[in-house]
């Protein structure tokens, strides 16, 4: 035998590759090494998600601390929504300290969120009841 | 010099980036004389003196995939306990080269020579070298390294030698000068190492159904590449050196027909028996492993296919199994060859019971009948009192 | 075979030097161009303890790993072993017996029922005096090297002197050359 291994990418694959190709094993890279940084980002955990977070704005005070709890960082920033949006001093402009949303490839449905929101601002609903 | 000391010496001259090591008897003179080297300044080794074997392993591991040469000494329940990293070194292929010194197994407790310790590593994934004597140890360390760490077979090595009547005679041994040593061994360049920041890498990711396997096939390739480079190692050591090695060193082979095949220091013992028989008309050979992993089948085969009658020297028993490691391995590789030799095993030595030469002319002896066809027991005890 | 190989076998107990003197004349004899083995046989190792220690020279290369059965000269470095261990096993008449005893060589000979030849050497009394230690392991050296000439005198009392400076220090080691030295000419043979 004398095949020369390729150094491939990774091996270690995310969901949409196992539906396609496993690589076989003289295409992996050896020693179980994973060759490019952070492509966890590929593996799409949002389909796991039975129930969604859904926000509700007009509670919602940007504590933030559904964005520091979340286990799966999938609370984005950069909001626009503010309750004391036109008041003096407070910008309508996207803003890194506003709720900015649910990462919803990646959120898994856990319910933290809704758990630990001290203005029951979010609210988990069956995933069955959406079509996207 | 002794074994131990032979040993440290290898691990002088290589200067490895990191020793990590916990003491046991018989290893403990090794780290004993290596430490001095680092105390003195001789040697720019981080030595890691850790609180267990299994951190020793850990840390070698570690050291490795930063991409530094490690380096350990271990003996039987240290090897033990280093049971789970010892497989992980193997199967994230890093070249870290262990000394193993040679010592039974508890219970009951026993400081002393035999293989159990190493053998039941066979299937760790770890190349194994043997060595008959304290020059042996230190020259297969030097090798060990650059086997190691060949771009097709990035294993761990494992470099063994008897307890006690290696690891603690002083023989006469001849040296290699430093400079020879670095240059055989250069520089060590880490495969994709994790402290390589412009390119960062994972190590030791979860595997499961869906690519473990395919890492395991790699692992049995490498073995097969090891099988070329350790000839290609071999060879430039020797003419280095003029010593010539090989997987399987004959002694008196050509035309002998009862011929006892062992490992280590008993190789020494036997070929004097083996001279002092011949003298006497006798056609006695010896044939020495110095390879266990990768195991050599085609030249099993050769070296023994046209002998008569053979006896394998097990130091270490398989409970339960039919004979010793090294037996089994040379039956089946026997299994398909038509000529074939009648191969009989003694289990021997274990926990330092003494082989000396009335023993191995026993061995001979009962050979003879072997060899006219009257085989007996397949599976022998040598030395145990009945 | 054997007798291309020149064995000696230490008997002594852990802590006075026996595997050290079976190393030291080992050592000396590689810096003659001979081919040695010098290796230990013990339990775990404590002090007290009997332990034996042997030496192999030879002017070939030396295959055997076999303990020394037949040696050619036996070391005894504690008397009170004489009374415990079979200390002439294997030492044919030929051989040759040195034991540290304030005894007679009669009164050793009837102890171990031996006929071969027996020195004797005070090696403890010697050690006191030199070292105010009670490690016979360097005058006992004196007496083998008187008896045998088996390495050359100045090259065992140099090598003697380079290792126990390494070890122990200046002082000691001028000690122990002395105590060996001492045990030398005072030894008969």
């Amino acid at each position: 035998m004398t095949e020369q291994l390729k150094e491939g990418n990774g091996g270690h694959t995310h969901q949409k590759e196992h539906k396609q190709k496993l690589k076989n094993w003289k295409e992996i890279p050896i020693g179980g090494k994973i060759l490019e940084a952070g492509n966890s980002k590929e593996y799409k955990t949002g389909d796991w998600r039975t129930f969604r977070p859904i926000h509700i704005p007009e509670k919602c005070t940007n504590c933030m601390i559904c964005w520091m709890i979340c286990p799966d960082s999938c609370v984005n920033v950069g909001g626009v929504d503010d309750p004391n949006k036109g008041k003096k001093g407070v910008s309508d402009k996207p803003n890194l300290g506003n709720f900015g949303g649910f990462d919803l490839d990646y959120c898994k449905g856990c319910g933290i969120c809704a758990e630990e929101c001290p203005f029951k601002a979010i609210e988990m609903k069956e995933e069955k009841e959406f079509k996207d | 010099m002794t074994g131990a000391e032979c040993t440290a010496e290898a691990m002088k001259q290589i200067n490895p980036d990191v020793v990590a090591a916990y003491p046991i008897t018989p290893q403990t003179n090794i780290m004993h004389s290596f430490s001095q080297f680092v105390a003195d300044g001789i040697v720019d080794t981080d030595l890691v003196t850790v609180e267990s074997e299994h951190s020793a392993m850990s840390a070698c591991v570690g050291a490795s995939a930063s991409g530094a040469r490690a380096m350990t000494a271990t003996s039987a329940n240290g090897l033990a306990l280093m049971w789970e990293i010892v497989y992980i070194a193997a199967s994230t292929r890093l070249p870290i080269v262990m000394n193993v010194v040679n010592r039974a197994l508890s219970a009951p407790i026993n400081i002393h020579c035999d293989h159990s310790d190493s053998m039941g590593c066979r299937d760790t994934g770890w190349i194994q070298i043997y060595s008959e004597n304290g020059e042996e140890a230190y020259e297969n360390t030097i090798m060990g390294v650059r086997i190691g760490e060949h771009k097709d077979v990035l294993l761990p090595v494992m470099v063994c030698q008897d307890g006690f009547i290696t690891s603690h005679s002083v023989e006469t041994v001849e040296l290699l000068n430093d400079e020879i040593v670095k240059s055989f061994v250069g520089e060590h360049t880490g495969h994709y190492p994790l402290l390589d920041v412009d390119k960062p890498v994972t190590y030791g990711p979860l595997d499961l159904f869906d690519y473990y396997f395919e890492h395991k096939r790699q692992q049995v390739l490498a073995m097969e590449n090891a099988k070329r480079v350790i000839r290609e190692i071999f060879d430039e050591f020797g003419q280095i050196t003029g010593k010539h090695y090989d997987f399987f060193e004959g002694y008196k082979l050509e035309d002998a027909e009862k011929v006892i095949v062992c490992a280590n220091s008993s190789a020494g013992t036997i070929r004097v028996v083996v001279d002092e028989l011949r003298e006497k008309g006798e056609k006695v050979g010896l044939l020495k492993m110095r390879v266990f992993r990768p195991w050599l089948n085609d030249m099993i085969v050769e070296k023994l296919g046209k002998i008569k009658a053979v006896a394998v020297l097990d130091r270490s028993d398989s409970f339960g199994a039919f004979g010793g490691p090294l037996f089994s391995e040379i039956r089946s590789s026997f299994h398909e060859v038509k000529e074939k030799p009648n191969i009989i095993d003694y289990i021997y030595g274990l926990g330092g019971r003494e082989l000396d030469i009335i023993q191995i002319k026993k061995v001979f002896n009962e050979l003879e009948q072997v060899k006219n066809g009257n085989v007996g027991d397949r599976v022998r005890y040598l030395g145990v009192r009945e | 075979m054997s007798k291309e190989i020149f064995e000696i076998r230490f008997h002594g107990r852990g802590g006075q030097g026996a595997k050290t003197a079976a190393a030291l004349l080992a050592e000396a004899a590689i810096e003659q161009g001979k081919y040695v083995q010098s290796f230990p046989e013990y339990g775990a190792e404590r002090q007290g303890a009997p332990v034996k220690a042997f030496t192999r020279i030879s002017e070939k290369p030396i295959y055997l790993h076999s303990g020394v059965t037949n040696p050619n000269v036996v070391v005894v470095v504690d008397q009170t072993l004489l009374k415990s261990i079979p200390v002439t096993e294997g030492l044919d008449e030929t051989g040759l017996l040195i034991v540290n005893t304030n005894d007679t060589a009669e009164s050793v000979k009837n102890m171990v029922g031996f006929n071969g030849k027996i020195i004797i050497i005070d090696a403890t009394k010697i050690a006191l005096e030199e070292l105010g230690r009670a490690i016979t392991n360097t005058a006992m050296l004196g007496a083998v090297e008187k008896a045998t000439n088996i390495v050359d005198f100045e090259a065992l009392k140099s090598h003697m002197l380079k290792h126990f400076e390494y070890h122990l220090g200046k002082d000691l080691a001028e000690k122990n050359v002395n105590a060996f030295e001492r045990a030398y000419n005072e030894v008969k043979v």
